[in-house]
């Protein structure tokens, strides 16, 4: 009589199938990544309907709730050369390490004469930083603005060499013209974003990008209701 | 595990040296294990949704000397305020006792509900939000150029049937309120908006009584 065999070697799945899925997600993932830099402050933005994606190449100036302002350059070789310009302007000088650091930062609120420490200091410590007040943006010393020109001119030196080289190339350019954007936060008072404003329409500049989330997953009740 | 080490088997008798048979399978769990570490870690860190931004433009401040603007007609005045909470009175803006005789602006109170600010900002711009309906309307029928309605949504909106809104905060509004109203402006197709004029004394006061 036929008796029913058991398979006598141990129980095994083939899981070349899920390795190979696993990597290409892995693979995935990795090149998609974008990462997001280390801020010295979190910000949550007002939520809107606008479905604008923000361009890459922009001078960002960023408030926070409690009405500090924070600037930013969105490429690292801008970042560098504006702040020569204003090691120049405020007689303040850095050395070689520091600059470099200067690349690598998202964004940052302190003056001018403070930003040597500042870039000295580890990434633990500049959040502990003293004085971190933001950005000046008084009148009697509005050092924001000189961020912001000299940045704003690094930016569109970099945009048309980029331009010239691919047009010399006869190449198609992709790139995007360099964009002011202001990312505050939804709790911060509206006179301290309005104080930003007024530095940006001083300098004759009158459009900009305002940094919102997406409509949904919102928890204050304040949200315009759909059409 | 994927597999089971079999002890070998082969330690019976009659020891006759055999080539053993190896498995010829690699134990995967190791592998497995750091492609998922390394898959979760990246889930977690990466970004993907890019912020999304709301384009502003501001008008760009008059010459000093220049003519002082003409009426607005047809225009709606938001007073915002702390705690979320918005005021606003159609026309023109008359203190008590004015010269004009007119009655004293009363405060009127909305939300930021669909109730309230929407369905109050859809009413006073019925006109303009109908004739883009139309127009979009057309445009689906494939009577309209998509150009051509853009265009003409716009010039609608700038029409003088269409509202002026003027958006006036004090120093307790917060960034969110401004922000949320100018997202309702676009939605109800406001074209004609002007934001962050200085409240005016007398308005300040009415707006304090009201807040009170």
């Amino acid at each position: 009589m036929g008796k029913i065999k058991v398979a006598k070697h141990a129980p095994s799945i083939d899981m070349t199938p899920m390795v190979d899925l696993a990597f290409l997600l892995v693979t995935f993932f990795m090149l998609t990544a974008s990462f997001r830099m280390a801020e010295p402050v979190v910000v949550d933005p007002p939520a809107s309907h606008s479905e604008k994606t923000l361009p890459e190449n922009t001078v960002l100036v960023t408030v926070d709730n409690i009405g500090r302002a924070f600037f930013g350059i969105g490429n690292g070789e801008a970042k560098i050369a504006a702040l020569d310009k204003i090691s120049k302007k405020y007689n303040v000088r850095f050395n070689a390490d520091q600059i470099k650091k200067f690349g690598g930062l998202s964004s940052f609120g302190v003056e001018v004469k403070d930003l040597p420490r500042y870039l000295d200091a580890s990434e633990a410590e500049r959040l502990k930083f003293q004085p971190q007040k933001g950005v000046p943006l008084d009148s009697l010393n509005n050092q924001l603005k000189d961020w912001i020109t000299f940045g704003a001119t690094e930016l569109n030196a970099i945009y048309m060499r980029n331009k010239d080289d691919a047009t010399n190339k006869n190449i198609e350019f992709k790139g995007e013209k360099p964009r002011y954007a202001i990312k505050a936060d939804g709790k911060a008072k509206y006179i301290y974003v309005r104080d930003v404003f007024k530095t940006f329409t001083d300098m004759k500049i009158y459009t900009f990008n305002l940094i919102t989330s997406m409509e949904g997953g919102e928890t204050k009740a304040a949200a315009p209701a759909k059409h | 595990m994927a597999e089971i080490a079999e002890s070998g088997g082969g330690h019976g008798k009659g020891g006759k040296k055999r080539a053993k048979k190896q498995s010829t399978r690699v134990d995967m769990t190791p592998m497995v294990d750091l492609a998922f570490l390394l898959l979760t870690f990246f889930v977690l860190t990466s970004t993907f949704s890019k912020p999304k931004s709301m384009e502003l433009s501001l008008p760009a401040d008059p010459p000093p000397g220049s003519p002082p603007p003409p009426e607005v007609k047809n225009g709606v005045t938001f007073l915002l305020t702390k705690d979320d909470r918005i005021f606003y009175y159609a026309g023109q803006f008359y203190s008590a006792g004015n010269p004009k005789g007119m009655p004293p602006t009363e405060l009127k109170e909305t939300n930021f509900s669909k109730e309230g600010l929407h369905t109050l900002l859809s009413e006073q711009n019925k006109w303009a939000i109908d004739e883009i309906d139309k127009l979009s309307a057309q445009n689906k029928a494939k009577i309209l150029a998509d150009t051509t309605f853009k265009r003409l949504a716009v010039e609608k909106t700038a029409d003088t049937k269409a509202i002026t809104v003027l958006i006036k905060t004090d120093d307790q509004a917060t960034y969110r309120n401004a922000i949320d109203m100018l997202d309702e402006l676009k939605i109800c197709d406001v074209g004609k908006r002007v934001l962050g004029v200085e409240m005016s004394a007398p308005e300040f006061q009415l707006l304090q009584e009201k807040i009170k």
